[in-house]
């Protein structure tokens, strides 16, 4: 234990030093997309993982909340109150999928989750009155929290670590609290734990919620980094992108949507680079996870290592093959 | 009066293409009990492979039918290759198999735009279907109806496909009961890859078709996958008589929607599939609950 404090310690640390440590404003501002998108699919990952309800349309509840900021401060607000308000937007929209979605579970709630995000994307395409349409809101101006500047990447990149620090033990303390068992044990075993008294929708619900919260706060992040939203960042792409960093980083798991945002921000800035193919690149990704790998990186990658491990100590080729081949718990399951 | 019979006849129209899309997708989840991610793709796939074949970049130029038809089995063949040597490793894990489809679409719509460009591509009016119809004040464009005419006729010939023929009462078995199908003798497996080849056919049959019309451009494929799932949440899985309703349904609600309320129009599309969702979860026809 005392290990995994230390090992949480040391993260946390270089976290902090990476604008020390880097230089180049590039790789800080890549640095800083990874942490929000984290946060993002942190929020996703309560839901996919957690709840095992796979939703397709994340990507417009985040969405919601950076165009509700983007319309505020276009319409002269300050930023606290073009934060609440996008606040409030997200967690309504995510009410509204919720009440919607959830009469469903498994591929359905897929499909429902699907076509309700595409509600949003056609929203944001079309009511051009309200959004601009394809030309998107610019943002002209980063908040400054008690006086210190958001502008430059160093300052945008500490504000959001505080957030992803925030966002991670918020996730931690939701997972391990008798709520997040009973979200986990509504993903196992929905009819037993209806019979044992648990209102198994109220549980959803309220999961969904606090997914929506971190979508929301992603979004946020989101429009200020780029200081512009614009219908792209609603499409199903940017939806099944969550969803990519959440099943290739590990379902169900901390860690997991952590080093998927960070592999998918990775793979995204450092290839298109080379070649502009990227949604062949996802897609091929997203094809070759789901069937080698469906356990997500982390879980994997923590298997292979323990097989490797245990088949060294015991000098036993045999028990080196009999690797566990169990999947575990965090794959949802339809 | 003019305008409203005009919109009245593009929404039928709109519809039997949308049948034609849906047709197929609602088989596939009726059976395979998965939402083919890949539908819209395999719906633009078409319409670039008849394109191809009419533009004669290949060095020979096809009729627009016969190029409609190459184009369809092409796509049914890409269908049922992908069923059988992606979606069949993952036989049982439905997560999965949705996953796959959707990481499959992302690289389709990808391929097509390496291959075809990002500038749409309009497509010709079949020979002989150019003209007009008079019907008193009013003028319709003579492919809108016979669009009409193709979807009816399809949606005779599934019909009976699916109750007159051997494979059509397979077919039904295994929407009811796979588990029963099974085990009397009838080979799913099989039928999968015969239903989704089918199904992926037809979408791209209906992509060649709704090429004059819609023409084809990046992103026929998202515009299209919604519309056919709103078909199939309005008219119920695995229900032919669902998927017909619904099309013509949606094709009424996208027309006038767009006519009328054009900022708006996306977000009408859905209401009635909000609505269906809250007060009739299995849909219009459809047996089991979404």
């Amino acid at each position: 234990m005392t290990v995994r404090y230390a090992l949480l310690a040391a993260a946390i640390l270089a976290l902090i030093a990476v604008p020390y440590a880097i230089t180049e404003q590039y790789y800080v501002n890549i640095a800083s997309q990874i942490l929000l998108y984290a946060v993002f699919a942190l929020g996703l990952n309560i839901l996919v993982g957690y709840g095992g309800l796979v939703s397709l349309g994340h990507a417009g509840l985040s969405g919601a909340a950076s165009y509700a900021a983007a319309y505020l401060l276009a319409a002269g607000h300050g930023h606290v109150v073009a934060i609440a308000g996008a606040l409030a937007a997200g967690l309504l929209t995510t009410a509204g999928f919720a009440a919607l979605s959830l009469r469903a579970s498994g591929i359905s709630f897929i499909m429902i989750t699907l076509a309700l995000g595409e509600i949003i994307w056609g929203l944001a395409y079309r009511w051009i009155s309200i959004t601009n349409g394809d030309n998107g809101i610019s943002v002209a101006t980063r908040p400054a929290p008690f006086g210190l500047s958001l502008a430059s990447a160093d300052g945008f990149y500490d504000a959001t670590l505080i957030v992803f620090l925030i966002a991670v033990a918020a996730c931690a303390i939701f997972v391990h609290s008798p709520f997040g068992a009973a979200l986990a044990g509504t993903r196992d075993q929905p009819r037993r734990m209806n019979a044992l008294g648990f209102h198994v929708w109220m549980v959803r619900f309220w999961a969904f919620m606090f997914s929506g919260l971190l979508s929301a706060v992603a979004g946020i992040l989101f429009v200020y980094y780029n200081e512009f939203i614009s219908p792209q960042a609603l499409a199903l792409t940017a939806s099944a992108e969550g969803l990519l960093m959440v099943i290739s980083g590990g379902a169900g798991t901390l860690l997991g949507p952590v080093v998927g945002a960070a592999l998918v921000v990775i793979v995204k800035n450092v290839v298109s680079a080379y070649i502009a193919r990227w949604n062949f690149l996802l897609g091929a990704i997203f094809v070759l996870i789901v069937v080698f790998m469906p356990e997500g990186l982390v879980p994997g990658s923590v298997r292979l290592f323990r097989a490797a491990w245990r088949g060294a100590r015991r000098r036993k080729p045999a028990a080196a093959a009999a690797a566990p081949a169990s999947m575990p718990a965090g794959e949802p399951k339809p | 009066m003019t305008f409203w019979l005009l919109l009245t006849v593009n929404s039928i129209t709109f519809g039997g293409l949308l049948f034609l899309l849906s047709a197929g997708f609602s088989l596939i989840f009726g059976l395979m009990r998965i939402p083919n991610l890949t539908h819209g793709s395999m719906f633009m796939v078409g319409a670039y492979l008849g394109t191809t074949f009419l533009s004669g970049t290949l060095g020979f130029t096809l009729d627009f039918w016969a190029a409609a038809v190459i184009a369809a089995l092409e796509v049914a063949i890409l269908g049922a290759l992908m069923e059988r040597l992606l979606l069949r490793r993952l036989a049982g894990q439905q997560l999965a198999q949705v996953l796959v489809t959707l990481g499959v679409s992302f690289m389709v719509a990808d391929l097509c735009l390496m291959g075809w460009g990002g500038d749409p591509i309009s497509v010709a009016t079949p020979a002989g279907l150019g003209g007009f119809v008079r019907a008193g004040p009013a003028v319709f464009p003579l492919y809108r109806i016979a669009v009409i005419g193709i979807a009816v006729v399809f949606a005779v010939a599934l019909w009976l496909m699916l109750e007159r023929t051997r494979l059509g009462a397979m077919i039904r078995a295994g929407v009811d009961d796979p588990q029963m199908a099974r085990v009397v003798g009838i080979r799913v497996s099989q039928l999968f890859t015969i239903v989704f080849g089918l199904g992926a056919g037809l979408a791209g049959f209906a992509g060649m078709i709704g090429g004059p019309i819609l023409s084809v451009y990046p992103g026929l494929d998202q515009d299209m996958l919604p519309l056919a799932l709103v078909v199939v949440i309005l008219g119920g899985t695995g229900s032919l008589l669902g998927s017909f309703v619904g099309s013509i349904i949606v094709g009424f609600i996208y027309n006038f929607g767009q006519a009328l309320l054009p900022e708006l129009a996306y977000f009408v599309l859905f209401l009635p599939m909000v609505l269906v969702l809250v007060l009739r979860p299995q849909g219009l026809f459809g047996g089991q609950v979404l």
